[in-house]
């Protein structure tokens, strides 16, 4: 099981500071949203936790040993990302996209063995696009893609599962299945997720905890009762809200108050 | 119906059948000539040199030197210079994700072609194993472009691919500029246009087993390096970002997949000049009927430009002899119809 922990990391582009002392621990099985304005940081943590951008001080440890001393090979074998999108310029299969995911357990002249290929049956049957499989990538919309995608990095065996935006882009009825599978896959297998998200209601609807980060700081971390208040979301978004108990679930939802309709 | 065909066994067998292919045209190329060779006496000609039979000859003693000391090394360093182009273009076009690259893309056409009308331009005369001075040059100049188009393109620990692809483009006008000044004062440095000319056009300038003897190793060990590489291009295809989620050393594969490939295209251009069209149109057509599997589109693009190259090659030699067209004029006419081709019969379908 894997645990992270993010001990004072800063890390600034060339044009200036994008995260400011960051201090988080996740433990294995946590399902973790990352909420905040546009350009508040969440990608650019997502990339440092996948190790894809390097801290520019402090340090970043994946289940006790430091990120930056592991090998890409050894990272992309504990955890998966799945972006907002992939652009994919050839014509592979979905089958052979999934495939992809089994990349880090290759070797060089190898070809996939029996066990490879009946992982990635499996993980496409679990994800629901096994009847793709002899489609090709580029001729999918665009939540079918994203299920692709997420089957893909599934076949990593990822122990962490980071999403970026992964939803933005998607219908609401794409949203929830893939939300419902990740969530299934946490609660079911215990796989740790840590998820940038856009919208507050999905993410309190679906995830454990919610971090909310504000102009590259840690500006509230909890469960979502605590997090989602209608001050917070007022200072971190400047945006006037209501926010009262989801009908069935109980937790906070989100009301936008539309300033033209406020007389 | 063999795209639809997807396991182990398709490949070999795409392989197998690409390779006895090869095979044939090699008969077929060494039959042709300004002298027609029968193929059961170049059969023959060749089991006795291998000591395998003795047949009595049954033909003259100058058919068995144009065999094998005038069409067997040119249509030999023909497969060569097919099979490195078409190499170089599979792997430039899958890490630059580009459709239009190709192997001279990043400068290496430039690089050689000044380098060799540099050589042409010395007035000595050196020879090692029957290599002159303007195969030397003409590999030095294409690996030093790219050497210098990845240095102009490096910024801090990473090099961008469009930045490599805009240096490229820069430098290689650049030195296009100086080649077209050095032509047009062509008299007064005692240039041999015609040789300028030729290499330009492409024109496979084999003419002993030494060049062989040098270039077969260099284009036989980077086709089989190349193929270490399939699975580093298949992750490549989601982009460098998504390449590294996968495990790859993103940017230490960057500049192998490169150099592999610029060492292909050198060792190519320095015994045929600028031969076009194998390296763009090849891995395309592969890829558009077995698929973009890079495990088996950089062999099968290695077979198949062989291929390409020898039969546009007997073409060049043959279609207005005694005259000798420039096999790169042929590759163009065969390969700019054909190209355009296939994007109109996949136009939906091919989305690069």
């Amino acid at each position: 099981m894997i645990s992270l922990q993010i001990s004072q990391v800063y890390f600034s582009y060339l044009d200036g500071l994008v995260l400011h002392d960051i201090n988080l621990s996740i433990r294995a099985g946590e399902m973790v949203g990352l909420l905040g304005p546009n350009g508040s940081g969440k990608t650019t943590l997502i990339k440092l936790v996948s190790g894809i951008l390097k801290p520019g001080q402090g340090e970043i440890r994946l289940d006790g040993s430091s990120l930056s001393r592991l090998s890409r090979k050894s990272v992309a074998r504990s955890l998966a990302v799945v972006p907002q999108q992939f652009h994919i310029p050839f014509a592979f299969t979905i089958g052979e996209v999934v495939m992809l995911g089994r990349i880090p357990f290759l070797k060089a002249f190898a070809e996939e063995s029996k066990v490879d290929r009946q992982f990635v049956a499996n993980t496409m049957d679990l994800v629901g696009i096994s009847e793709l499989k002899e489609r090709r990538f580029d001729e999918l919309s665009g939540g079918e893609r994203q299920k692709v995608i997420l089957a893909m990095a599934l076949a990593q065996q990822p122990r962490l599962l980071l999403l970026d935006e992964p939803i933005v882009h998607l219908d609401i009825a794409h949203q929830v299945e893939i939300l419902e599978l990740v969530k299934r896959l946490n609660m079911e297998q215990g796989l740790t997720v840590i998820g940038a998200m856009h919208d507050l209601n999905l993410a309190a609807l679906y995830f454990d905890r919610l971090i909310l980060l504000k102009e590259g700081r840690i500006w509230a971390d909890g469960v979502p009762a605590q997090v989602l208040t209608e001050d917070i979301i007022r200072n971190v978004f400047s945006a006037s809200v209501r926010v009262e108990p989801h009908p069935v679930t109980g937790v906070p939802h989100i009301v936008v108050m539309p300033k033209c309709r406020q007389d | 119906m063999l795209a639809k065909w997807r396991d182990g066994n398709r490949l070999i067998l795409i392989l197998l059948l690409l390779g006895i292919g090869l095979v044939l045209f090699l008969f077929l190329a060494s039959a042709f000539g300004a002298v027609t060779i029968s193929f059961p006496n170049i059969l023959k000609m060749t089991l006795n040199k291998l000591a395998v039979f003795d047949f009595p000859a049954t033909w003259m003693s100058v058919d068995e030197t144009i065999i094998f000391q005038i069409r067997l090394p040119r249509v030999i360093g023909g497969i060569l210079v097919g099979a490195a182009l078409a190499t170089a273009g599979a792997l430039f076009q899958g890490l630059l994700r580009n459709p239009m690259a190709d192997p001279y893309i990043i400068g290496t056409s430039a690089g050689a072609a000044l380098g060799a009308t540099i050589a042409m331009m010395l007035p000595v005369n050196l020879a090692f194993l029957g290599f002159g001075l303007v195969p030397v040059a003409a590999f030095c100049g294409a690996l030093a472009t790219v050497i210098l188009v990845y240095n102009l393109a490096r910024v801090g620990n990473k090099t961008p691919i469009v930045s490599m692809l805009l240096a490229g483009f820069v430098v290689s006008s650049l030195l296009a500029a100086i080649m077209a000044l050095l032509i047009s004062m062509s008299d007064r440095l005692g240039l041999n246009l015609h040789s300028v000319y030729s290499f330009l056009m492409g024109h496979i300038s084999v003419t002993s087993w030494g060049q062989i003897a040098v270039i077969a190793p260099l284009v036989i060990g980077g086709i089989i390096s190349a193929r270490f590489f399939a699975f580093h291009l298949n992750a490549f295809s989601l982009g460098e970002e998504g390449a590294a989620y996968l495990g790859i050393e993103v940017e230490r594969d960057k500049i192998l997949i490169l150099a592999l490939g610029s060492m292909l295209t050198a060792a190519a251009v320095s015994i045929s000049g600028l031969i076009g069209f194998v390296g763009l149109v090849v891995p395309h057509a592969v890829r558009l009927s077995l698929g973009p599997d890079h495990r088996l589109l950089l062999p099968a693009s290695a077979l198949a430009g062989g291929i390409f190259v020898v039969m546009a090659d007997l073409l060049a030699r043959t279609l207005l002899a005694p005259v000798e067209i420039p096999v790169g004029i042929i590759t163009a006419i065969i390969g700019a119809p054909f190209f355009i081709y296939l994007l109109r019969r996949t136009r939906q379908e091919y989305a690069f």
